[in-house]
């Protein structure tokens, strides 16, 4: 915890700790693939190097977090990345299953609660609206191989 | 002669119908998207480029180059009507573009851009006819270790002109060369970093998904931060046509802010944004009227958007000739080609000629369109822009989750689009940039076969780099660059430019 007390730049610490972890990551995976040599290197050596680096620039980043004065990360739009990020990620569950028809409304229903903006009203008609637009256009239109109706209800 | 004959090659392939067609779709749709305040081209070209699979590889490309410089266009008309740049290039566009259509000159302003735009377009296209193929029969001559050391110089070049701290740039193009590493290694087809996961084999076809994820979802969850301030008003625009005074005022401006876009643009990493900035504060230096920059001077509009039009043309040179993409854009080019079964690099002019000048004409063709279409439909585009913007994303998020699942036809790439809009949302508020990690994605695979071919040439011997002469220079370029922005003076220059400049 004295470490967090003496943080002047908790960009450079935050960003400098996700380096190092994907680089740590990225070199004890890689250990499963063979490293071969300078002259034959194996599939093992790029990523190998290249997560040792991303280490380095991570340490560097937390060491510079300590010493020199940075601004603050600001406050995070939690409503909004996670309705929007979990709004996608339950649309790419549902794209399938259930089809077009019901993963695009929720998907507009759901962002559009990310706003101050919301109402109720306008955004079940842009859902409404979007989604007969899209199968109409990308579906009918386009000939997109697109899932207008999901496996759930047996297409 | 051989340049009329080139282009000859070139007009056959573009004046079909159905080529004519595509052009002017991208054209189109590209402003549509890029009028969109906060959509910048390489987020329209990444919500876009789905469109142009299903295309012959001709028409793909020759779509795409419409759409981008159609959304370039549409960059300059929010940035003038409600200094909302879409894009880094045209922020300086705002500085006096806003100010004139507060005095009631937007008309006058969008003419301006849109001729300049036209005439820095069309003398760039000049130039790419006339340097590209030499410069790639140069390239052809380059080895493996040329070809590394030139990419180590554009990835270079794009940490140096990243905005932002240069630390995190370079983490940026590193984490973007460990990503080109996932899939299966080329030469051992040993699977690396998939999980397990069969959709990962083929890693190299996600750089649409990490672009539509980093900026286009990204910077949708980043404008929800401040919605309340974000309020679009639009005047009436009348009076489009520029007098004949205004003509003349603006010519020098024109003339000099193609030459400068047109030369910065060659150099890898600058697309247009340097240009625009150097031929604005050129102008400002010798202008006699100095005093009204940044008050609505239109020399202030005129030779930005000459050089940022001229700059975004020529910066087809790197990646044409040498399969180097020198921005964000033109990576989405080089993964688009590579989706058709192209291999971007000098051998495209000899392998593919039809296609090589036909994207050549296109661009003429389509900043043509640009003119004589996008000023009479200026009443539709600014109707667009009025869209509000608590309806226009969910929209765009709906279209992204259609385009991404279309590619492959798998509900896997949009829960990785989520998770690239996660990482570029959390990156950006940690001050990192996401154009430097989408070039090294795309670079990473080449980058890597071409060092582990020459370490293979040189039985191990990393010198090899040093020794070549031209490889040798490109490295010292690399280094020299890098350095140049090291130094206390530089960098504070540098600084007070990104902070003019956005």
């Amino acid at each position: 915890m004295a470490l967090i007390a003496r943080i002047r730049n908790p960009r450079d610490f935050w960003a400098g700790l996700i380096y190092i972890a994907i680089g740590v990551g990225a070199v004890v995976l890689a250990q499963d693939y063979k490293m071969g040599t300078a002259i034959r290197m194996g599939p093992g050596y790029f990523p190998v190097v290249l997560g040792g680096l991303l280490m380095a620039i991570g340490i560097i980043s937390v060491g510079r977090s300590l010493v020199r004065e940075g601004e603050p990360i600001g406050s995070f739009a939690l409503k909004g990345l996670l309705l929007v990020v979990g709004g996608m990620l339950l649309t790419g569950f549902l794209f399938r299953k259930a089809g077009l028809v019901v993963a695009l409304p929720l998907l507009i229903m759901i962002t559009s609660y990310a706003s101050i903006k919301f109402r109720w009203g306008a955004s079940l008609a842009l859902a409404a609206g979007l989604t007969a637009f899209c199968m109409l256009i990308f579906a009918y239109g386009l000939g997109l191989p697109l899932p207008v109706l999901g496996k759930w209800f047996g297409a | 002669m051989e340049l009329l004959a080139n282009l000859g090659i070139g007009f056959e392939t573009v004046f079909t119908w159905t080529n004519l067609l595509y052009c002017l779709a991208g054209v189109f749709l590209g402003t549509m998207i890029g009028v969109l305040p906060g959509l910048g081209p390489t987020a329209t070209i990444a919500m876009l480029l789905p469109m142009t699979f299903g295309l012959p590889p001709v028409s793909s490309l020759i779509m795409l180059a419409g759409i981008y410089y159609g959304s370039q266009y549409g960059g300059s008309t929010t940035a003038i009507l409600v200094n909302l740049p879409g894009e880094a290039g045209s922020v300086v566009t705002a500085l006096d573009g806003y100010q004139m259509a507060r005095n009631g000159q937007a008309g006058k302003a969008l003419a301006t851009a849109a001729i300049g735009s036209f005439f820095a377009g069309s003398v760039a296209t000049v130039l790419i006819a006339l340097f590209a193929p030499p410069l790639a029969d140069m390239a052809l001559q380059f080895g493996p270790p040329e070809r590394f050391s030139l990419m180590v110089l554009g990835l270079v070049a794009s940490i140096v002109l990243a905005h932002g701290s240069l630390l995190h740039a370079v983490a940026m193009v590193v984490l973007g060369l460990l990503l080109g590493t996932v899939g299966s290694d080329i030469i051992s087809g040993t699977p690396r970093f998939t999980f397990d996961l069969p959709e990962l084999y083929e890693a190299r076809d996600k750089f649409v998904v990490i672009a539509m994820g980093m900026f286009g979802l990204g910077e949708i969850i980043r404008n929800l931060e401040d919605e309340h301030t974000r309020s679009v008003m639009v005047k009436k625009i009348s009076g489009l046509m520029p007098t004949r005074e205004d003509l003349k005022r603006i010519t020098a401006p024109i003339l000099r802010g193609t030459a400068i876009g047109s030369v910065l643009g060659i150099l890898p990493g600058s697309g247009s944004i340097m240009g625009a900035f150097a031929a604005y504060s050129i102008e400002k230096k010798i202008s006699k009227n100095a005093k009204n920059f940044g008050k609505g001077a239109i020399e202030g509009v005129a030779a930005p958007e000459s050089a940022n039009n001229a700059g975004a043309q020529t910066s087809f040179i790197p990646m044409l000739t040498l399969g180097i993409p020198s921005n964000p854009v033109m990576a989405l080019m080089i993964g688009a080609m590579i989706l058709q079964g192209i291999v971007p690099g000098p051998s495209v002019i000899t392998d593919h000629p039809s296609l090589f000048w036909g994207i050549i004409v296109s661009m003429w063709l389509g900043n043509l369109f640009l003119l004589v279409l996008n000023l009479p439909m200026i009443g539709l585009w600014v109707r667009m822009i009025m869209v509000p913007y608590h309806l226009l994303f969910p929209a765009i998020l709906a279209f992204c989750a259609i385009g991404v699942f279309s590619l492959n036809n798998a509900e896997f790439d949009i829960y990785l689009l989520a998770l690239f809009g996660l990482a570029g949302y959390v990156l950006a508020k940690l001050g990192c940039e996401p154009a430097p990690l989408l070039l090294g994605f795309i670079l990473g695979p080449m980058l890597e076969e071409n060092l582990r071919q020459a370490m293979l040439k040189s039985r191990g011997d990393p010198s090899v780099f040093f020794t070549e002469p031209i490889s040798a220079t490109m490295l010292a370029l690399a280094a020299a660059s890098m350095i140049v922005v090291l130094l206390p003076m530089l960098r504070k220059k540098r600084e007070e430019a990104f902070q003019e400049g956005g």
